[in-house]
């Protein structure tokens, strides 16, 4: 296992989610091959690499979309790192465990929506997918399903209109509203979510998520096209839900200025494999990304004489996406 | 990775885009576009008149050989008549009547122009009612009094088919070219306030409807009141649709079947356990319910096409074990003698505590008409106002969310599963009180009430009124059932294609007629506008072009 005792990089200490050993193949295609990594309560980790190098893949088998051909993946609420409870609950047949502190849960073994229900683990995808013919407040709601059915006595409470319920509707739109503010989309409360501009729509998805009141929230490319300005905003807003609710983000971007500026940790990913798993400042300057992904401005400031000459070899083969960073 | 030619010649052009392309700008440019009526058609008066010469030519030749020439079977052969008058008359409607919808409907006119029209309309009125009486004025057999009377009825009939159109004209807006962000708005509003309006009146009709028939129809009460019964089911069984089509999105093409398990439901009830129509009512819907959870286990995982084609199976499966299962169900035969439902046990019989005698009425059979359409309202209502109250509430929600995309629902922690049964079931429930409704009306029920074209009926309902829509579906279902019916007293038609033509014969024809011309009209059908179930500040419709079909459209 790879994520045992070191205690070199703080996710280790208290991490939310470990992805150990996973391994995803399509028929002959290995899209993910024996990857492991940690996500920190509390951080913001990035997972890079260039298309087709696994990420979504990674994605959907956290989020439960896949089934994973092997691996695990533990998801825990609470501090501390729960080895005991873990180990424990993989012997078992059971989905998840809770401790008086807290719940250790087993992600490849649960159905899809319980790991947004009970796991508390939200998504946006990277095509995005609001439900276009109702309002963005509706929207919102629909995101905190769960706790509003069981207010409505799964219906029948909410057909009475019993008290109980109405405060429950009321906090919920509340919350609906809070998001929309903070993400400033409240001038949009009552438009169709297809009639926003990407940029809003892209927001309106963040905001859907947080709705559900995640303790990790997976955002897949939340800046691709997005402009500079809203870029800035986006980083904005993922800072101040890290700092304001305390929800760890996972996230896939390509757009670097995003990655480098609001990341703790940055995992990178080539051809399904890991090539490196560091802070970002350290991802920046490793020259097995630099060749696999970043590449540089300028040949000279890469100090590998390998790469250098790999580099001549491939004709400047990862050159187009380094003016991003 | 880039190749050996991006390399090159892609340097200075950004890989990952910052901008949304193509399409993407296009769609956002559409979205903030200003709302534009774009008016074509003709602008001054000379102009109209022209087209509505056009017209009137167009009707002159279409009419020719159905006004103006009529053959009728003479002895040693056929015998022509000729109406000039008619044909003249029908001429003069079109003129003036082409004139005036351009006026004020197709492309909105000026004060002035609208005013000359009016006039010009009112005077073809005029023309058309004193036609005959002036006529025989010249022939010399005629009285001043009549032609002038005759003018007074033609300016009143006139003006109020006037004030119908500029009505209608203000209800939607068309008056004055809505140019405008505001206007556009405005034309909503008003569309809003006269919809509100007209449902209002709409429910006013329906609550007094079998008092209005026999106050202004005598004669015809009780057929007419046995067309709205049947009417109002039909209205009932789309509103208990509406909820898998229009909200959950689901293709449901065997909603039938849980017309029929409610229908049987009560008759076998009846005839096995003596059980009466209120006891039977509340089961024959659990039952219903039962089954739209059975239908719903094997189609979860079905999308598109295939869901459609198990629902119609499993619709046709249900006939089939009805028409089969002879020693339970009575096969072909059917179930006759239903008994009839009661008012609090009073039943609606002739004689001795029956309803007329206790209260102190002539026995009429009408009664038990009014009785049973009073019934089918109060169920038709509650089906509408559970079904508002549930769009509101998380499960419906979920129906609608389900409908627009289904990962996304799942993604936030939605049992999908769980969401699509309870659409099938509550769906079906609906379904099983009509049908053991429309058992007790009929008193007896054999599959052959069953089939596939009633499945297809009241889909159809659904999708000519709008997904979705309570109130489109009550239109439609009016136009449907209540047009069907009326086709079968429509004399003039024999008139025009002969003695022998039955209307009720080209009722598919029609059908499908209608179908083709909402199609191409509205797409979305009569009513497409969803209304949001939650509102921050304003409520706003949403157009129909951004709603999702849902699976199997």
């Amino acid at each position: 296992m790879n994520v045992t005792t070191t205690s070199r990089y703080p996710w280790e200490n208290d991490p939310l989610l470990t992805v150990e050993n996973l391994t995803m193949r399509f028929g002959g295609l290995v899209a993910v091959d024996n990857l492991s990594f940690t996500v920190g309560r509390g951080d913001i980790t990035a997972l890079i690499g260039p298309n087709g190098a696994g990420k979504t893949t990674v994605f959907n088998c956290v989020t439960g979309f896949y089934k994973p051909t092997e691996g695990r993946i533990v998801m825990r609420h609470g501090p501390g790192r729960r080895d005991e409870a873990v180990e424990e609950l993989t012997d078992s047949a059971a989905r998840y465990a809770r401790q008086e502190d807290g719940a250790v849960f087993l992600l490849e073994r649960m159905p899809d929506f319980t790991i947004s229900s009970t796991a508390k683990v939200a998504r946006t995808f990277q095509n995005i997918r609001l439900f276009g013919g109702m309002t963005c407040l509706e929207n919102l709601l629909v995101a905190q399903h769960n706790p509003l059915m069981r207010a409505s006595g799964f219906s029948i409470a909410g057909l009475l209109n019993l008290p109980s319920y109405r405060s429950a509707a009321k906090e919920a739109k509340d919350r609906a509203i809070y998001w929309l503010e903070q993400c400033q989309l409240i001038h949009r409360a009552d438009d169709p979510a297809a009639d926003l501009p990407y940029g809003d729509q892209r927001r309106l998805e963040i905001a859907r998520a947080m709705c559900s009141e995640p303790h990790l929230l997976c955002l897949d490319e939340p800046a691709a096209g997005l402009n500079p300005r809203e870029s800035a905003e986006l980083n904005a807003l993922l800072q101040f839900i890290r700092s304001e609710t305390g929800t760890s983000i996972l996230l896939i971007e390509h757009d670097m200025g995003v990655v480098m500026k609001i990341s703790d940790h940055v995992v990178v990913l080539d051809y399904g494999r890991k090539i490196a798993d560091e802070t970002a400042d350290a991802v920046r300057n490793d020259p097995k990304v630099i060749a696999a992904y970043l590449g540089v401005d300028d040949e000279s400031e890469i100090d590998d004489e390998d790469i250098r000459a790999d580099l001549h070899r491939g004709e400047h083969q990862a050159g187009t996406q380094g003016g991003e960073a | 990775m880039a190749g050996e030619t991006e390399s090159g010649t892609g340097q200075d052009q950004p890989v990952a885009t910052t901008h949304p392309e193509g399409a993407q700008i296009k769609t956002e440019e559409r979205a903030e576009a200003p709302n534009l009526v774009v008016s074509t058609g003709p602008r001054g008066l000379s102009e109209r008149v022209k087209q509505a010469a056009i017209a009137t030519f167009i009707t002159a030749v279409l009419a020719f050989f159905f006004f103006p020439i009529r053959t009728s079977i003479a002895p040693g052969g056929l015998d022509i008549t000729w109406r000039w008058s008619l044909y003249a008359l029908a001429l003069i409607f079109a003129f003036f009547g082409k004139l005036l919808v351009d006026a004020y409907l197709l492309s909105p006119a000026g004060p002035r122009v609208r005013a000359m029209v009016s006039g010009l309309f009112i005077l073809g009125f005029v023309i058309l009612y004193a036609w005959h009486p002036l006529g025989d004025i010249l022939f010399g057999t005629g009285q001043f009094e009549e032609l002038l009377g005759s003018i007074l009825i033609g300016t009143v009939f006139g003006a109020i088919l006037l004030g119908l159109v500029v009505l209608i004209s203000r209800a939607t807006g068309k008056i004055g070219t809505a140019a405008t962000g505001v206007a556009a708005q405005k034309k909503a509003d008003r569309i809003s306030t006269f919809g509100k309006w007209a449902l209002r009146v709409l429910f006013v009709v329906a609550l007094m409807l079998p008092w209005i028939v026999m106050f202004l129809f005598p004669n015809r009460d009780r057929q007419l009141i046995d067309i709205s019964i049947l009417i109002l089911t039909y209205v009932m069984l789309g509103w208990g649709l509406n909820i898998v089509v229009g909200l959950a999105g689901l293709l449901d093409l065997g909603y039938v079947a849980f017309y029929a398990v409610g229908a049987y439901a009560y008759a076998l009830l009846a005839q096995y356990f003596g059980f009466g129509f209120w006891m039977a009512l509340p089961l024959a819907g659990l039952f219903a319910a039962m089954w739209g959870i059975m239908l719903g286990f094997p189609v979860l995982r079905l999308r598109g096409d295939y869901l459609a084609i198990v629902t119609l199976a499993f619709g046709e499966i249900i006939r089939v074990v009805l028409l089969n299962w002879s020693e339970f169900t009575g096969g072909p035969d059917g179930i006759g003698r239903i008994p009839k439902p009661t008012l609090f046990g009073i039943e609606f019989n002739r004689g001795e505590g029956g309803f007329a005698d206790i209260f102190g009425l002539d026995y009429d059979t009408i009664h038990r008409f009014i009785f049973f359409y009073y019934i089918i309202f109060v169920l038709a209502l509650i089906t509408h106002f559970a079904t508002m109250r549930l769009r509101r509430l998380p499960v419906g929600r979920a129906w609608e969310a389900l409908r627009e995309d289904e990962i996304a629902c799942r993604s936030l922690g939605i049992n999908t599963t769980l969401v699509k049964l309870s659409a099938f079931s509550i769906g079906a429930m609906f379904g099983g009180f009509a049908g053991s409704f429309f058992a007790t009306r009929q008193g007896f029920i054999s599959p052959e009430s069953f089939t596939f074209i009633e499945s297809a009926i009241i889909l159809a309902i659904v999708v000519l009124g709008g997904l979705g829509s309570q109130i489109g579906v009550v239109f439609a279902s009016i136009v449907m059932i209540g047009g069907i019916e009326l086709l079968r007293n429509i004399g003039f038609l024999s008139v025009v294609f002969g003695e022998n033509f039955d209307p009720t014969q080209f009722r598919m024809l029609i059908f499908g007629l209608a179908m083709v011309l909402i199609m191409v009209w509205k797409p979305r059908g009569l009513i497409s506008a969803r209304q949001p179930s939650a509102v921050y500040k304003e409520r706003k419709s949403i157009g129909a072009d951004v709603v999702a079909q849902g699976e199997g459209h």
